[in-house]
């Protein structure tokens, strides 16, 4: 997986839980769940969708690392590498 | 026009959802109204035959006023619902439409009842009915495996299951969108969304709705009723932002300046909850994770099942117990504004079944498709403002609620553990109560209990 597809799925998967999210707007670096104001229910559908479109399992651990695109970009390369 | 919620003086008829002569069910959805919080599925109350509809959709009127007659049922008490589905008026789904064209019929999937089915006679015992409520399987959509196709325990086990599983990818659309496909049939995967990023919008369900736009022709087998169209504009979202703002602050100054509100608070370790969380969500499919908020609710509403007092009304100077534990929900909107939805029962779900129900609480809540029941039960509510990353708060109760149970964040803190320092979750538990129907005693039980019950994170 490269960071550009890795970007597309975080896109994807915010944009399924908050279908009126302006995604286009929002910053590689944004704080997304504050930007957008997802709860918890909202971040977990979140991470439900992003884990199946990867493919990479996403623990509970793992999620305060999924705080803006970018960095949730990272977080998809580097575990779909190891 | 029933009474949804202590701030409701008037109600707006959207839509019918019966019409002259069906049979009607206590406990059925038969009308749509829209208060000044949301849209609301109203349930009938009573059991007979819906004999003449006196509010035409559109009309406004003071709760207190009657919506339609209903007489006794001609047909033998015993018949099972029969009708416990019936058609929507005016759509252009009405049940006489022949099939339609292969084309633009590929409606697959159950989660959109065919005409037909939707007015299948649907056989299933009290105690499944029960059942499939609390999972939030739609009996409608089973296929009874039991004799004469009658709804078993097991078939309404497998739709909660295979609905807990990760579903086919979610098409983005809008709320509305949502709504309208819902109830013109229409599967959204066949719908080429023109919104934002291609987003399915309320227009493009429309142009994909099968058959004519112009009325049906009526069925033999239904009776012929005048067509109602829903008024095609909803309160525009700046009147209803200022609406509901209006609610909240009537009902708010009441709660005020009628309720000697008592507080108290304690700190609730939560070690054990969030490891037995962490252990569990480890070993569970995503879509299967539970969040600490879960556990919070069940405990809330264990502890209102062990502390009566609290979960229940004051109403004309007296106390009333709430007959089971229906734990209101505070959900915040996206627009702005509070809606407190009932989870009815909510002591008696398994954590699982609790956090769909949750989920399928907010969602509904938030795309205003609420049932009267939900918003008008709730014997004891809870807030969770731990979302907003605040520690403790002290909320206003819901009159004629006796209670509300708040829960602010879970964070990380040092405490003394045996005699040493350490650094533990913990959550700050609060209880405000009407000073008139408990005293801090009563109070103080109920957050000790909730502070127990959440030690023991495997037996909520």
């Amino acid at each position: 997986m490269n960071r550009t597809d890795a970007l597309d799925m975080v896109r994807e998967s915010i944009s399924r839980v908050i279908p009126d999210a302006d995604i286009a707007a929002l910053g590689l670096d944004d704080a997304f769940r504050d930007v957008l104001e997802m709860d918890s229910l909202d971040f977990l559908s979140f991470v439900e969708v992003l884990s199946e479109l990867s493919g990479v399992r996403i623990e509970d651990e793992d999620t305060p690392r999924l705080t803006s695109l970018a960095a949730s970009a990272d977080f998809l390369v580097a575990r779909a590498v190891t | 026009m029933p009474s949804l919620g202590a701030d409701m003086d008037e109600g707006t008829l959207l839509e019918w959802l019966v019409g002259p002569g069906d049979l009607v069910h206590k406990g059925d959805p038969v009308a749509v109204v829209e208060t000044a919080k949301s849209t609301i599925e109203v349930e009938c109350f009573e059991t007979g035959t819906l004999t003449e509809l006196l509010v035409a959709p559109g009309t406004t009127v003071p709760v207190g006023t009657p919506l339609a007659l209903i007489g006794p049922t001609a047909e033998k008490a015993e018949e099972r619902r029969p009708v416990r589905h019936v058609p929507k008026k005016g759509k252009p789904t009405a049940p006489a439409k022949p099939a339609a064209p292969p084309e633009t019929a590929p409606v697959p999937v159950p989660p959109v009842p065919s005409a037909a089915r939707q007015r299948a006679h649907i056989e299933a015992g009290p105690l499944v009915r029960h059942f499939a409520e609390q999972s939030g399987v739609a009996l409608e959509t089973l296929h009874g495996s039991g004799p004469g196709g009658r709804v078993t325990r097991a078939d309404v086990q497998e739709a909660a299951a295979a609905r807990a599983a990760p579903g086919p990818p979610r098409v983005r659309a809008t709320p509305l969108a949502r709504r309208l496909a819902a109830e013109l049939g229409v599967d959204l995967t066949t719908v080429r969304g023109t919104g934002k990023e291609s987003a399915v919008r309320a227009a493009d369900v429309r142009r994909a709705a099968p058959g004519p736009a112009a009325p049906a022709s009526p069925a033999p087998a239904t009776p012929v009723r005048p067509s109602v169209a829903r008024p095609s504009a909803a309160r525009p979202s700046e009147d209803r932002a200022a609406a509901m703002r209006q609610a909240i602050a009537g009902l708010m100054s009441r709660a005020n300046r009628d309720i000697p509100h008592y507080y108290l608070s304690t700190t609730v370790d939560m070690a054990a909850a969030m490891n037995w969380l962490h252990e569990h969500n480890r070993q569970s499919p995503v879509g299967e994770r539970l969040l600490p908020v879960a556990l919070l609710i069940k405990a809330a509403a264990l502890a209102a099942r062990e502390v009566p007092e609290l979960n229940g009304f004051w109403t004309d100077d007296h106390f009333s117990a709430g007959e089971g534990v229906h734990l209101g929900v505070a959900v915040s909107l996206r627009g702005g504004g509070l809606v407190a939805p009932a989870m009815r029962h909510a002591d008696t779900l398994a954590l699982p079944q609790l956090m769909a129900a949750l989920k399928d609480l907010v969602t509904r809540a938030r795309t205003g498709r609420l049932r009267g029941s939900e918003v008008s039960d709730a014997t004891i509510t809870v807030t969770n403002l731990g979302e907003q990353g605040v520690e403790t708060v002290f909320g206003v109760i819901y009159p004629p609620q006796v209670a509300l149970v708040g829960f602010g964040r879970v964070v990380d803190r040092p405490c003394a553990v045996d005699g040493l320092l350490g650094v533990r979750p913990v959550v700050t538990a609060t209880l405000s109560a009407d000073h008139r129907a408990t005293d801090g005693a009563v109070g103080a039980r109920y957050l000790t209990a909730v502070a127990r019950l959440l030690q023991n994170p495997e037996q909520l």
